[in-house]
């Protein structure tokens, strides 16, 4: 007993307490600024170089639903390219996760766009199915992390659930692998309307690094309405926060 | 009479030629294998095929643990007869590895017992194989029953298919499928020419291991390229490294806690898990360290704020992860769900070639920074923990001292890296390779060996890329260590060794 009660002492409180502000450490990689004064020469040069392709050839623009947050980009060109920590970053129009040289407003979800229902059924209550699908254990690690003790999504209601059928909704991570496709499709079946689609990470939102490659199939994605992008490698448990509060219309 | 029948080399060390490896005939390459791994001091590290020029050259790749050295070499088999007697029935270590070698190549291995799919790649030899109609193994009775479990499982975890045969709650015969995460990876580490890219591919073989995987690719290139690195940055990648081990011992007491509903222990060990992750993102902006480990040089150089800040969060978390370890491994309630459950016998350990912690926790020192050591490890001995149970209570226990044993790494590191200069450069992207030669690298990853290999061609290009995750060896090992146990007992077993679906299926 004794031996329990000094592990609690030693624990303390380790709750967020805003999961809207909480700071995170100056080299945390999110949203990227690239400055307005960006030349041709140097968008050849930083698009030569991005492993995904996520920077824009002729307009210089990054395209968060590609980038893996490596950040070469800016260590070539410091003065022109920096990775802020604004982990807000997720958004449900795919659009709006590319960001144009000189442009600093945070990244936000277009409420006209959400759809009516979601607010209306989910708002104090969601459920959701993770399904990994090619994904490589880090955005499941980071999503696992939003239910324990310090982030502890379940104060707004929001929890992963064990079976489709007890979820409102599935969040994919991993570029969909050609040997996931059918159980993911199942899953997504199996999961009573309405729903919604999450999709969680880089490899998710456009394949990341394995775009292209003959072993992934990403027809669902083609197919199916996506109701919310997080982008990230992997994704912080933040950032997936913040997008789903959004999406839900939760202020704090 | 003379003609060698195998090359020596050492983890890292320069890639010798192509054509210095000798090619036997598969008699005395049989004879080879078996001679070498009779002795429980070796294992086969990788044993795969390369097609070239219409036929298939099998290397072997065999570790002598009690030596710093590995034996290497191949066996050529023309396209038109794929059909070799299976070394599995008198050495099981290679089961895995003549399965794949079926799957990839379509080589029948006569005698093997058990040759069935591997991953489901794309580019597989037979694509008449579909995951749909993979051949489990049954038992018609009446007594018994199947439980299927996946490939999308109740928690947020990657992708599998469990087939158990049960005698009412008894666990008689485990089946895994594996193939649900196959992304390509070995492909497109060839088909990307180009380093950065390929960086960015090893930190996602697994991301759970991303510092592991990136360090055993950086070094393969760096072995292959002829750049040394500085003291201080190889101390520097050792202590990334133990910070990813410590995070994933501590994650994996918590998930421990959490499958035998000791709740304490779980929350306490998360939160602490939390704070060593935050710590790598404080050093180099992600919490899994992807983008800290480049050939050549690194991003993110360890600065005395990071260092500072570093011996601040391990001296509070090793003393608090010290404090509930101790409470946990002394419930009888705890102790009741751990102790004699899912054991693998040293026995097992050994003819399944199990590799890392799992073969540690069956009291086989199998641990690469020791045996074969890279980077700083060179310079200063680690202690291996050694369990001899084998059960649920030794993984656990492992975990334990281990994640004990890496704050106590670190800081040792760290005191070192103070004396060093630190000169450490800028990653490298634009290296040359050696022509037509053979590397490898091997990193002891907090799953075990992981093992990386590149064939170069005439023109310094990656002709081929081999990639070993631990788990590859030690999925059967789970498979044999719920034999005979409650099937209520899965979940724990399952933690307990927490293997790779992605770094399985690559």
């Amino acid at each position: 007993m004794f031996k329990e009660i000094k592990v609690l002492k030693s624990h303390g409180s380790q709750y967020v307490k805003n999961l809207r502000t909480q700071p995170v450490s100056a080299l945390f990689r999110g949203r990227p600024v690239i400055s307005g004064d960006i030349t041709k020469d140097e968008i050849k040069t930083i698009s030569a170089v991005c492993p995904v392709m996520a920077i824009d050839g002729k307009s210089g623009s990054i395209d968060m639903g590609r980038c893996v947050f490596c950040k070469e980009c800016s260590f070539l060109l410091p003065e022109k390219i920096r990775f802020t920590n604004d982990y807000r970053i997720s958004s449900n129009v795919r659009e709006a996760l590319i960001i144009k040289p000189g442009s600093e407003t945070p990244v936000r979800l277009d409420e006209n766009r959400v759809r009516k229902e979601i607010r209306k059924l989910f708002k104090s209550a969601l459920k959701l199915r993770q399904v990994s699908a090619g994904g490589d254990n880090s955005c499941e690690m980071e999503l696992a992390a939003t239910g324990n003790v310090n982030f502890d999504l379940g104060r707004y209601g929001i929890e992963f659930v064990a079976s489709p059928r007890h979820a409102d909704g599935i969040v994919i991570t991993g570029p969909i692998s050609k040997n996931m496709a059918e159980p993911l499709q199942i899953t997504y079946d199996a999961t009573p309307s309405p729903k919604i689609i999450i999709l969680a990470g880089t490899d998710a939102i456009s394949g990341g690094i394995f775009e292209g490659s003959p072993a992934i199939d990403r027809r669902f994605i083609e197919q199916n309405h996506i109701d919310l992008y997080v982008p990230g490698n992997p994704v912080h448990p933040l950032t997936f926060i913040n997008g789903v509060m959004d999406l839900l219309g939760i202020k704090s | 009479m003379d003609q060698k029948l195998y090359i020596e080399i050492k983890n890292n060390s320069l890639p010798p030629d192509l054509n210095e490896i000798p090619v036997l005939k598969y008699e005395v390459f049989y004879d080879q294998v078996l001679a070498f791994l009779k002795d429980e001091g070796k294992h086969c590290v990788a044993y795969y095929g390369v097609e070239s020029a219409g036929n298939l050259k099998l290397y072997c790749c065999i570790a002598d643990d009690n030596n710093n050295i590995m034996v290497l070499f191949a066996h050529e088999l023309n396209k038109n007869h794929l059909v070799l007697k299976s070394l599995t029935p008198v050495c099981p270590q290679l089961h895995i590895f003549e399965r794949e070698i079926h799957e990839n190549f379509g080589v029948e291995f006569e005698g093997h017992p058990w040759l069935k799919p591997v991953r489901y790649p794309h580019n597989r030899k037979d694509r008449s194989e579909i995951m749909d109609n993979y051949p489990f193994y049954n038992i018609e009775s009446e007594e018994l029953h199947e439980v299927g479990v996946g490939p999308v499982h109740a928690g947020i975890i990657e992708p599998g298919h469990f087939r158990f045969i049960c005698n009412g709650e008894k666990v008689l015969h485990l089946e895994i499928q594996f193939g649900y995460q196959h992304r390509g990876i070995e492909k497109l580490l060839i088909e990307k020419n180009d380093a950065l890219q390929r960086c960015v591919l090893s930190e996602s073989i697994a991301g759970d291991t991303s510092v592991g995987h990136a360090l055993a690719h950086s070094q393969l290139m760096e072995s292959l390229a002829g750049i040394q690195v500085s003291e201080a940055l190889q101390i520097e990648r050792c202590i990334a490294l133990e910070m990813e081990r410590l995070a994933i011992h501590i994650g994996d007491t918590a998930a421990l806690c959490g499958d035998v509903a000791y709740q304490l222990g779980q929350v306490v060990c998360e939160a602490l898990r939390t704070t060593i992750i935050n710590t790598t993102q404080f050093w180099c902006g992600n919490r899994f360290g992807k983008g800290l480990v480049r050939p050549g040089g690194s991003n993110y150089p360890l600065s005395n704020e990071v260092v500072n800040e570093m011996l601040i969060v391990l001296y509070d978390t090793g003393r608090r992860y010290s404090e509930v370890t101790d409470l946990i491994y002394s419930l009888p309630s705890v102790l009741g769900r751990f102790d004699d459950i899912g054991i693998l016998t040293r026995q097992q350990a050994l003819s399944l070639g199990a590799v890392g912690m799992t073969a540690r926790t069956c009291g086989i020192l199998r641990d690469i920074r020791k045996t074969h050591p890279f980077q700083y490890y060179k310079n200063y001995p680690v202690r291996p923990v050694i369990h001899e149970t084998g059960d649920v209570l030794a993984r656990g226990m492992e975990r334990n001292l281990e994640a004990r044993e890496s704050v106590k790494i670190i800081h040792e590191l760290i005191e070192i890296w103070r004396q060093k200069i630190k000169d450490i450069k800028k990653p490298v992207y634009d290296y040359k390779l050696k022509l037509n030669s053979f590397a490898i690298s091997m990193v002891e990853g907090w799953r075990g060996e992981i093992c990386h290999i590149a064939i170069t061609d005439n023109n310094g290009n990656i002709a081929h890329y081999k990639v070993k995750d631990p788990s590859m060896h030690n999925w059967m090992a789970l498979a044999l260590a719920v034999r005979n146990q409650e099937i209520s007992d899965f979940p724990v077993c399952n933690k307990s060794f927490n293997l790779s679906y992605c770094g399985n299926d690559l």
